[in-house]
């Protein structure tokens, strides 16, 4: 099936710019160059394309929030800090279509008349570092970046930056703290990025996936991309799917696929057991599934929404009755604990006890008391913070304990 | 700027626009509980002990960085936020290693405060606290005990916005995060001292304090920083007739909520080395003794004078009465000669454009003020001279090399005088009397009494009205 993404994926040296010039790449330059940024802007509005970082906030939208003339310098960052547990797309596309990203940059650059453009890459990629800073040589040698682009009079330059690893840094404000040499703490909002964000000034921050959508919705027209998809989450998003299923992987399919579809026609079925207990539909600090609920959901923004949960950043994990889900909880608690920047006083603490109370439960059993106070523990956690990350931890402790009581009673120990 | 009428717990009251809400409720004599919110930083918005909530806003919010608008709505006592506090309370005590009765904050503890307005709750946790180190040298007197830390940032900032310097930062992550200095650095700027003044818990505390004194035994006394002529503003807090610290003391004009860490040792001569009695030059060397045997022997001496041999050398280190009181005193009972001032004169004196001033006196501009002359340009006439608290090396040398005689010196301390002076009479410091200050100024500002006059010492005035009786009976008797 050709979709938007993954197009070139099997294609040999799919990296290369020869390749990708061989198959339709940088064919839409002209088109933009001949576009008035606004209308470009008002395209990728039409189009619906929603952010695919995790949030979903509509990418058009959010580049019309950047000041006209704002006197300084803008920025468009690129979030490839891909580290949600589970989520494996954008390395893909970075490591298979490379000079896709830098086209989607161009087009996004020169709808908000930007010059300067950073991709912020999670440190421990190294292959889709390699990839991304090879391809951007190539487009500089080419004459595609740097000074006259492609002869259109247009500056633009783009600077791979390669972060030091820390989960937090994919939290756009603390992605740009990151980026300007400080410590990586999200910042508190507002002021939104679009006014204050890379040294000081208005900022696009916007993830791989995003991005890349850009050449073919501006190649195509944004009515084109509505023909996948639903009304309020149109075209396509790349899965990544983990956990129980015999063909875990990459997936591109229209939002709005029914995960059951998901799982049984692109995965080969639920591995491990083959008795499906729970999924976790978009990465892992989102609230979980059961079996029941999941089978029943479809891929997009709002039917999620509806089952209490989110589409995420599109990382599925999906578990088989062996597992324990207390053990799993444990896991994320771990994770989220050791991730913390720190900064907000109930998420430092809040994500360190909750982690502790569920190792304690783990190995030596807890008491009904303990689970009363994960929950409350969650609810002090929750909307009390700078970001996000306090409630990635605590969606999934209250989910875990209401949907799953059954493997927390397991480790209850039976009173004196 | 542009006012904006507010709702604050049911209280309207009008704010200028964009006031953050901590502050908007301080207008109306209301706290809003805060550790990271400090009126002399940038806001940060870590602690969240501050969150409340405004009406139409989807999420509490927290007060230090929410401006007021107009019509804002905010509640600062329901029972959510009261639930909130409780709750960051909890979170903030859970690796708290609770050790306040070897914590020298205990008493003036942000976390013992707040737990007792709002928490009050027993400990629900039953996990290992994280266990970090407690003995951190941190540089220029300042010791970190990172267990007790709440990552506030406060000294962070303090290091930043204040020092203008980049020594401190926040290390690690998670509940691992601590404030550190780099690797092999520490902490050198002057101003380091008000990095444990911002601290709201025992995380900072000066290794010059602590230890010394359980703070609620201090009382405090409204003073002005003698160590140069900038004039911080202080609180001198003491016990027992002795100054334990000194703090700053906001004055936005001045110092606004600083000072630095020269001035705030600058209290040890109030203490020690004091000269608390009387002293005349004997045979034997100086010597102790009474009033009485020391007005005596400064009788023998202003004999071999007359009085147009006599004059005086003021002292920029005292305040603006006690050198009214010392010049009136010279002109109205000698007066034909020019009278002279001396001030504390350090070779390369550390000046920086934030507080620290190189002229190291805290009255120079009332000197300046009294048409005195140096004493450098001392002239020929001049047989014997009145001292009032000290003179510069340079200063002592001309008086050596000109044979001048000091007839009296009035002294707070030991001073490399005491040889050259024929009798010392013991005055109290700036600890000791109600007083003035002129800075650099010309601000003119007040400092009050922390101690009893330390031993027998005496303010100038009283020491004058002993000796105009002396003179007065030397005339007679000629």
């Amino acid at each position: 099936m050709t979709l938007v993404l993954t197009n070139r994926f099997k294609l040999k040296d799919s990296h290369t710019l020869a390749v990708y010039e061989e198959n339709g790449g940088y064919k839409t330059i002209d088109k933009v160059f001949a576009t008035n940024p606004d209308d470009i802007i008002e395209e990728v509005k039409q189009s619906g394309l929603r952010g695919r970082g995790g949030a979903g906030f509509p990418a058009g939208l959010k580049w019309s929030f950047i000041p006209k003339d704002p006197g300084k310098p803008k920025y468009v960052c690129v979030n490839a800090d891909e580290s949600e547990p589970g989520t494996f797309k954008d390395r893909y596309l970075l490591e298979l279509d490379p000079h896709q990203l830098i086209e989607g940059i161009i087009i996004c650059c020169y709808a908000i008349q930007s010059h300067d453009a950073y991709i912020y890459i999670r440190g421990e990629f190294d292959l889709p570092y390699r990839r991304i800073q090879a391809a951007v040589d190539e487009a500089y040698a080419k004459g595609y970046l740097g000074k006259n682009i492609f002869g259109k009079g247009y500056d633009l330059n783009i600077v791979v930056h390669r972060g030091a690893g820390a989960y937090i840094c994919g939290e756009e404000t603390a992605l740009l703290e990151s980026l300007e040499g400080k410590r990586g703490n999200p910042r508190v909002k507002p002021p939104f990025p679009a006014t204050h964000g890379a040294f000081g000034c208005p900022t696009v921050i916007n993830n791989v996936e995003t991005i890349s959508a850009l050449p073919w919705i501006i190649t195509n027209g944004a009515q084109n991309y509505r023909q996948w998809g639903t009304e309020k989450s149109p075209g396509t998003k790349m899965f990544s799917v983990s956990g129980h299923v015999n063909k875990p992987g990459v997936y591109e399919v229209p939002l709005g696929y029914p995960i059951k579809d998901m799982i049984q026609n692109e995965c080969g079925g639920v591995g491990g057991t083959g008795r499906l207990k729970a999924v976790i539909p978009g990465g892992s600090s989102v609230p979980v599934l059961t079996a029941e609920e999941a089978l029943d959901a479809n891929l997009d923004y709002e039917s999620l929404m509806e089952k209490g949960t989110f589409l995420g950043s599109g990382g599925i994990i999906v578990i088989d009755d062996s597992v324990d889900m207390l053990w799993a909880l444990r896991n994320l608690g771990h994770f989220y604990s050791h991730e913390s920047c720190g900064q907000c006083t109930p998420c430092r603490e809040g994500t360190g006890w909750v982690s502790k109370i569920l190792d304690r439960i783990y190995h030596e059993g807890g008491t009904q008391a303990d689970l009363d106070l994960l929950n409350e523990i969650a609810d002090n956690m929750s909307g009390k913070t700078i970001c996000a990350l306090a409630d990635a931890l605590a969606m999934p402790v209250r989910s875990y304990l209401k949907k799953f009581p059954e493997d927390f009673a397991r480790h209850i120990k039976k009173t004196a | 700027m542009t006012k904006v009428k507010i709702t604050i717990d049911g209280h309207d009251l009008e704010v200028e626009q964009g006031t953050n809400l901590i502050e908007a409720a301080r207008q109306l004599g209301k706290t809003i509980p805060h550790y990271c919110y400090h009126p002399g930083l940038p806001p940060d918005g870590n602690c969240r002990m501050c969150l409340v909530q405004v009406e139409k806003m989807p999420k509490p919010v927290i007060g230090c960085r929410t401006g007021a608008t107009e019509g804002m709505v905010v509640h600062t006592q329901s029972d959510e936020v009261k639930k909130m506090r409780q709750s960051i309370m909890e979170f903030l005590l859970i690796n708290h290693p609770l050790d306040c009765p070897t914590c020298d904050q205990a008493g003036e503890c942000r976390l013992q405060d707040y737990y007792m307005d709002y928490d009050r709750i027993p400990s629900r946790y039953q996990e290992q606290k994280v266990h970090k180190d407690k003995m951190v040298d941190l540089g220029a007197g300042v010791m970190l005990d990172e267990e007790r830390c709440i990552v506030c940032t406060r000294c962070v900032r303090v290091c930043q916005e204040v020092a203008k310097s980049e020594e401190l930062f926040v290390q690690e992550r998670g509940n691992h995060s601590m404030v550190a200095t780099f690797p092999g650095k520490k902490m050198t700027n002057p101003y380091a001292g008000n990095t444990v003044d911002v601290c709201p818990v025992g995380a900072l505390t000066s290794k010059d304090f602590r230890y010394k004194k359980r703070v609620w035994f201090l009382s405090a006394a409204d003073s002005v920083c003698q160590g140069c002529s900038r004039g911080c503003n202080i609180s001198v807090h003491h016990a027992d007739n002795r100054v334990y610290r000194l703090k700053p003391r906001h004055n936005p004009e001045v110092n606004d909520y600083w000072m630095c860490d020269y001035g705030r040792i600058d209290y040890k001569f109030v203490n020690d080395g004091r000269r608390l009695k009387p002293h005349f030059k004997t045979d034997a060397g100086l010597q102790e003794d009474s009033y009485q045997n020391a007005f005596a022997h400064l009788q023998s001496v202003l004999q071999n004078y007359s009085a147009d041999q006599i004059t005086g050398i003021a002292s920029a280190q005292e305040s603006n009465e006690e050198i009214n009181a010392f010049v009136d005193f010279i002109k109205s009972n000698f007066g034909s000669l020019p009278i002279y001032f001396s001030k504390n004169n350090p070779e390369n004196p550390y000046e920086d454009d934030i507080l620290i001033k190189a002229d190291k006196n805290p009255n120079s501009a009332h000197i300046a003020s009294k048409n005195l002359k140096p004493v450098s340009e001392i002239s020929g006439g001049v047989k014997a001279v009145f001292v009032q608290r000290n003179l510069s090396a340079q200063d002592a040398q001309v008086l050596k090399d000109k044979g001048i005689q000091i007839v009296a010196l009035f002294a707070t301390n030991e001073t490399n005088l005491d040889n050259l002076a024929e009798v010392i009479l013991p005055i109290p410091t700036f600890a000791e009397q109600n007083g003035h200050f002129t800075n650099f100024e010309g601000k003119v500002q007040g400092f009050t009494k922390a101690l009893k006059p330390r031993g027998e010492s005496r303010l100038f005035a009283e020491h004058a009205e002993d000796i105009k009786a002396l003179l007065s009976s030397i005339k007679k008797a000629s």
